[in-house]
């Protein structure tokens, strides 16, 4: 079991899965979830999708990365957290992309959300 | 303010939404990316077939409900925006009689949802700048005046058109936000504007 599971919402339905795609290429064994484009599915994000997205990946890990693109997006994923209640999902702002690949790395070889969250500060943060 | 008000201001406010619908979008079109009338209007016509014929026992009841389907049916930013203010008016006059002490106390905390939620501040172009006027104008008198509300909401809605935009997609056009008015806000103002003619009936 991985220790770290990655959701990625973004507008795009197919930027989403794009992600998640290009993330399962590379970790195979990492659970990834695509929450992407609004509940018709056109672009937008939303809010159910995102819970859902959360919901499949509970249970396979022990916390969960949701990364983000634009404004509604994290509006909605951080509802979506506050009514699942729970402190192993952390929303984080980072470059969707580059972010989650980075953090799909390190959950494969195994290391703990927050040596992951450090990861990426580092990288990241300037 | 009674269960069946909360449900009338609901769906008169939708009433508006169906109405206002290609205008709102428009507004949109003009500075943010096009969706507010359509999120807004598809979101509040489920809210009021989720609402229709159900019993509540209160207020904090009508509105919780109200706030989960905004939350998952509007959509783009307007869905969490509303969806929490909605939801923290819901847990502002939980078990309680609402009078008009603790509806100023449940337009506060709407706010502030809202706020927190948008990180937004007054002065940005947002519905923040409806919100906030409402409930200064509220704390100002102590009975509910419709009138008063209906014309502060209608002011505060007109005054975002000089405003230049610092949050959300309307940000990113700077000078050129101006000019128009912001669509949060004149959905915020068909929001008070119904509260208002609801509250004035009672």
């Amino acid at each position: 079991m991985s220790s770290t599971a990655i959701v990625v919402v973004s507008h795009s339905e197919k930027v989403a899965e794009g992600i998640k795609e290009l993330l399962q290429q590379v970790v195979g064994d990492v659970p990834v979830e695509a929450a992407g484009g609004s509940e018709i599915g056109g672009i937008g994000t939303s809010f159910e999708r995102i819970q859902n997205a959360l919901e499949k990946v509970r249970g396979t890990c022990d916390g969960t990365l949701v990364f983000y693109d634009l404004g509604s997006a994290r509006m909605n994923a951080e509802m979506a957290i506050e009514m699942l209640d729970s402190e192993s999902i952390q929303l984080v702002t980072y470059p969707i992309l580059e972010g989650a690949y980075l953090a799909a790395v390190e959950s494969s070889i195994d290391k703990p959300m927050d040596e992951i969250i450090n990861s990426l500060k580092k990288e990241f943060d300037s | 303010m009674e269960v069946i008000q909360v449900q009338e201001w609901l769906s008169r406010t939708n009433e508006d939404l169906q109405e206002q619908k290609d205008y709102l979008t428009s507004l949109d079109r003009a500075i943010g990316d096009g969706d507010h009338g359509i999120n807004m209007a598809r979101g509040f016509k489920e809210v009021t077939k989720s609402l229709e014929g159900k019993d509540f026992t209160e207020v904090s009841d009508v509105l919780k409900a109200a706030a989960t389907t905004v939350m998952s049916k509007v959509g783009g930013a307007s869905g969490p925006l509303y969806g929490t203010a909605l939801l923290k008016m819901s847990m502002a006059c939980k078990g309680k009689q609402v009078d008009y002490k603790t509806l100023i106390e449940m337009v506060e905390a709407g706010l502030e949802g809202i706020k927190q939620r948008g990180k937004a501040e007054t002065g940005e172009k947002t519905m923040v700048d409806v919100w906030t006027p409402v409930l200064s104008g509220m704390k100002e008198v102590d009975h509910f005046d419709g009138e008063r509300i209906k014309h502060v909401a209608e002011e505060a809605k007109d005054n975002t058109e000089s405003m230049q935009a610092t949050k959300g997609r309307a940000a990113y056009l700077k000078e050129r936000s101006k000019g128009h008015l912001d669509p949060g806000a004149v959905s915020s103002y068909f929001l008070f504007k119904n509260l208002a003619l609801v509250m004035e009936e009672a």
